[in-house]
């Protein structure tokens, strides 16, 4: 297991938003966590990558404890969280969004490299490299953003609804390019979405979050025939 | 029964306060009564800011240059055209207003470093206007005199009938004489400093019950509706600008009586007399106060009046140089407003009601 | 001539504005604050170039001594107060004002400091050369030697920080923090330091500005100098003019400000110094209220 959370708790003020969660994901592994709005979703994706606090708990990288190290300093670590919302700078171009992911990297020669393999998956990026990145249409920035993270070369990748406002067909090659990635560079991936089916066709694995607790953990394949989550969040 | 216990306007207080004043200016030494003066001003300026940055969420760092539009405005009518000492404070009241009101327009559509910078800009550039016209008298500036009746008895005499104001002024003039005729023994005699003290005590009085009242009105609500969260205001169906502007109106308006005061314990109104220190003493003394805590006023106007006279002991004890000595009460004025802002952001009277607060919360849930 | 007179001297007047307004947007657009303690630290890095110049007796160190003086301060004021003033004074009714009456307080401490120290009689730095005027065809302009050579090494000030802003790592860093800080930070930009070094440039921008203030004056400077009060006022209006967070905004900005001054002053009234700029950001205000670069959101911000 390269990814373990231990009873992890974050509080927002007095509320708990994310209430002794556990889960663990192996190397190489793509978990989807789903859950209504509110579960406490991004709360918990935020406290992995180091944007909140944990009240209490632990969380395990690669044999390292890192609970409540500073996000700059995780993605030395080989942590990048793409967060909620197309999380791209919009006064930067789309070439600086996409060096200010690997800007920690001293040598820059790995910069160039890491800049073609990204405009290999993300042709479309390439062809607007000079632009500025708000003259971009929300599928292009969801993959500038999940560029810019790719960027960092990351082990480990944490996706915060990267499907969110997407056309259907969007959606379709985001996911199926969020799977590809894992398989190639053997990513650990863990994906947060509203879109449930959509996440768990791609996922490994899959966990039913409600209220901040983990109501179900389970192989993905089995989330989907499993007739409680069918009934509350793939809605048939 | 709390809706009724709110709207008390707390007249009485006021008026006890009043006289226990009056009798206390006639058994203390003349430098503590002429800086009772001072600190009456400073209570009356000091609330005009809270009014604007703690109930409005205003920042202005202006309000020297509109005492000065106040005082000038005073100062001037006096001269040029002799008249009642009342009318002139009424005058500066209402030529600060209208500054007021201009600045407000700008205001409304600025927040928080746009309107303090404009305001700061305001405060550097008016003084600089006396030079511009004749009738303000340049640097040396003009004079403003007022004494007690005795020296001018045709003028507040004229001014008797017009008022209420004037009214209590002929009042506490006929008790003076009874007291000044020996009816009080150990009174001290009357003088200029207890005249002014007395007019600058009358209008703080006046000026803090006004004030009062105003922030637990409508307005004052929509004020600190406003403050919290523009939008939803607006939503709740107030016009968040007309409302801004007119608390940029009021307070300015309170703020000419201050500077018309100001220049009156001081015989003469010039550009010194309105640096760009006074504004930010003035917003010290706010902090001092809890900028939203009209009781702390006196707290921050009496910090204020006391920290030259602390620097000079501090001064003393260390045996410092001069000048050391003559920058220790702006070193302190700006250290304190730092200190305050960083230790005691919502002021000493705030900070333990919320310390209460949360000593009272922590026992009833123990008790739970 | 005339014309072109006031024009030069405006844009000397103005280049000086743009390096106060620049301290201004890097500031703002670090930790989101209007530093009126700016002229302070402008004032006390003068005090430094002062220093330089009568103990090493040239002009041409006194520069860099002042900016890299003025550079340390501002990032210890960054270190101390503005990270205390985050950890104590960010929520309740205060929050919204705390940073301004910081500063505020911060330029009170300066400006007292300074008079204990060096005492508030006028001290002078001599200019590194002449301020008497170019004379073209017998007649003689206020447009001088040195007024060029003001003009000169704010313009080379402002390629180098521009290069430093778009070609560099170090500028990308400053950028992102500046517009979307928590990006910056999944990114692997230390933020909190790149903030201190926003501070910095900023201390030393504001350095160049009050030497080059103080020689392009009369070369006399006191604590009280109204020449500071006028940095401060006419700084942040530049700024203002500009839009706050764009620096190409405070350059314009100032050079704006500081020509229609030199023409207000020259056609209009010489008496009008001190409230020109005043009146001249209300116009603004009311016109353009996003300022001359500035984007939508800016001024309610
Ligand atoms: N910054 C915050 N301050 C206070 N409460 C917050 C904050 N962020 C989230 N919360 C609260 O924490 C709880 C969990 O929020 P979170 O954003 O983690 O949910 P989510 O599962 O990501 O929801 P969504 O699917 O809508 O994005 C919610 O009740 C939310 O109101
Ligand atoms: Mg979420």
């Amino acid at each position: 297991m390269s990814l373990n959370v231990s009873n992890l708790t974050v509080h927002h003020g007095a509320i708990c938003a994310v209430n002794q969660v556990s889960l663990a994901v192996p190397t190489g592994g793509l978990a989807a966590i789903i859950g209504s709005n509110g579960a406490g979703k991004t709360t918990l994706l935020r406290a992995l990558s180091g944007l909140n606090k944990p009240t209490s708990g632990v969380v395990n990288w690669m044999g390292q404890t890192i609970t409540a190290e500073k996000p700059e300093k995780l993605v030395r670590m080989g942590i990048s969280h793409v967060s909620e919302g197309k999380s791209v700078i919009p006064e930067l171009t789309v070439r600086e969004n996409l060096e200010l992911g690997a800007i920690w990297r001293k040598d820059g020669k790995e910069m160039k490299e890491s800049l073609s393999q990204v405009i290999e998956i993300f042709p479309r990026l390439g062809e607007r490299i000079s632009q500025r990145s708000d003259s971009l249409s929300g599928g292009e920035r969801q993959m500038l953003a999940i560029g810019r993270a790719i960027m960092s070369k990351p082990k480990l990748l944490l996706l915060d609804e990267p499907s969110l406002g997407l056309a259907p067909l969007v959606v379709e090659q985001i996911f199926q390019t969020i799977r590809d990635l894992t398989t190639q560079m053997r990513l650990t991936v863990v994906l947060v979405e509203q879109n449930a089916m959509g996440a768990l066709k791609i996922a490994d694995l899959g966990i039913v979050l409600n209220l901040g607790k983990v109501v179900a953990v389970d192989h993905a394949q089995a989330l989907i025939q499993d007739p409680a989550v069918r009934a509350a969040y793939l809605g048939y | 029964m709390h809706k009724s216990k709110k709207q008390s306007t707390h007249l009485p207080l006021f008026i006890l306060v009043g006289v226990v004043l009056f009798i206390l200016s006639n058994f203390i030494e003349e430098l503590r009564v002429s800086q009772g003066t001072t600190i009456a001003v400073y209570v009356i300026a000091i609330s005009s800011i809270i009014l604007l940055t703690g109930y409005s969420g205003q920042v202005s760092l202006g309000h020297g240059a509109l005492m000065a539009i106040g005082a000038y405005a005073a100062a001037v009518l006096r001269l040029e055209f002799n008249l009642p000492i009342i009318l002139c404070f009424v005058a500066a009241v209402l030529a600060a207003a209208i500054g007021g009101l201009l600045l407000g327009m700008a205001a409304a559509r600025l927040s928080g470093p746009y309107l303090a910078g404009t305001t700061l800009a305001l405060a550097i550039g008016l003084p600089s206007l006396a030079n511009q016209f004749p009738i303000l008298g340049g640097e040396q500036g003009r004079e403003f005199k007022v004494g007690p009746p005795d020296f001018e008895p045709e003028v507040v005499a004229a001014a008797e009938p017009l008022t209420f104001f004037g009214n209590v002024l002929s009042i506490l003039d006929k008790l003076q004489t009874t007291l000044a005729t020996g009816a009080w023994p150990g009174a001290s005699p009357m003088s200029t400093y207890k005249w002014w003290f007395w007019i600058a005590a009358l209008a703080a009085l006046i000026s803090m019950w006004t004030v009062r009242n105003i922030l637990n009105s409508a307005y004052g609500r929509s004020w600190r509706a406003g403050r919290g969260n523009e939008v939803a205001a607006q939503l709740a169906g107030i016009n968040t600008a007309r409302s801004k502007v007119l608390a940029f109106t009021i307070s300015a308006g309170i703020a000419g009586l201050a500077g018309a005061l100001l220049a009156m314990s001081i015989g003469t109104v010039s550009p010194s007399a309105f640096p760009l220190a006074l504004s930010f003493s003035l917003l010290t003394g706010a902090v001092l106060a809890g900028i939203t805590t009209l009781g702390g006023v006196i707290i921050g106007s009496v910090i204020l009046v006391a920290i030259p006279e602390i620097a000079d002991v501090v001064a003393h004890r260390l045996g410092s140089s001069e000048s050391v000595t003559t920058n220790l009460p702006g070193l302190i004025v700006s250290g304190l407003l730092i200190l305050t802002v960083l230790f005691v952001p919502n002021g000493p009277v705030e900070q333990h009601r919320a310390r209460k607060a949360k000593h009272e919360a922590a026992h009833s849930s123990t008790k739970k | 001539m005339q014309l072109l007179n006031t024009l030069l001297i405006g844009i000397t007047a103005g280049s000086i504005y743009s390096l106060m307004a620049i301290a201004f947007v890097l500031v703002w657009r670090s930790t989101r604050v209007v530093n009126f303690a700016q002229a302070g630290m402008a004032l006390l890095s003068t005090y430094f170039g002062y220093e330089a110049v009568s103990r090493l007796g040239s002009f041409w160190i006194a520069l860099p001594v002042a900016m890299i003086g003025g550079a340390i301060f501002a990032a210890l004021v960054e270190l101390i107060l503005m990270r205390l003033l985050v950890k104590h004074a960010s929520s309740g009714p205060i929050a919204g004002v705390a940073p301004i009456i910081a500063t505020l307080g911060l330029l009170g401490v300066i400006k007292s400091v300074v008079t204990m120290i060096w005492g508030g009689q006028d001290l002078r730095i001599v200019a590194p050369i002449s301020n008497n005027g170019f004379t073209i065809n017998g007649e003689t302009l206020v447009f001088s030697p040195l007024k060029l050579l003001v003009l000169v090494v704010v313009m080379v000030l402002l390629i180098m920080l521009s290069i430093l802003f778009q070609k560099t790592n170090l500028g990308l860093a400053l950028r992102a923090s500046a517009h979307a800080p928590e990006i910056a930070r999944l990114s692997g930009v230390r933020v909190d330091a790149v903030r201190t070094l926003g501070w910095a440039l900023a201390g030393a921008a504001g350095a160049v500005a009050g030497l080059f203030q103080t020689v392009n004056g009369n070369g006399n400077f006191s604590p009280d100098s109204i020449e500071f009060s006028l940095l401060l006022v006419s700084g942040f209006i530049a700024a203002v003019i500009g839009g706050l967070d764009s620096l190409l905004g405070a350059v314009l900005g100032g050079l704006f400000l500081g020509i229609s001054i030199s023409f207000v002053l020259m056609y209009v009234s010489s008496g009008l110094f001190f409230i020109a700029p005043f009146v001249i950001l209300l116009i603004v205000l009311f016109v353009r209220p996003q300022g001359i670069i500035g984007v939508k959101a800016g001024r309610r911000a």
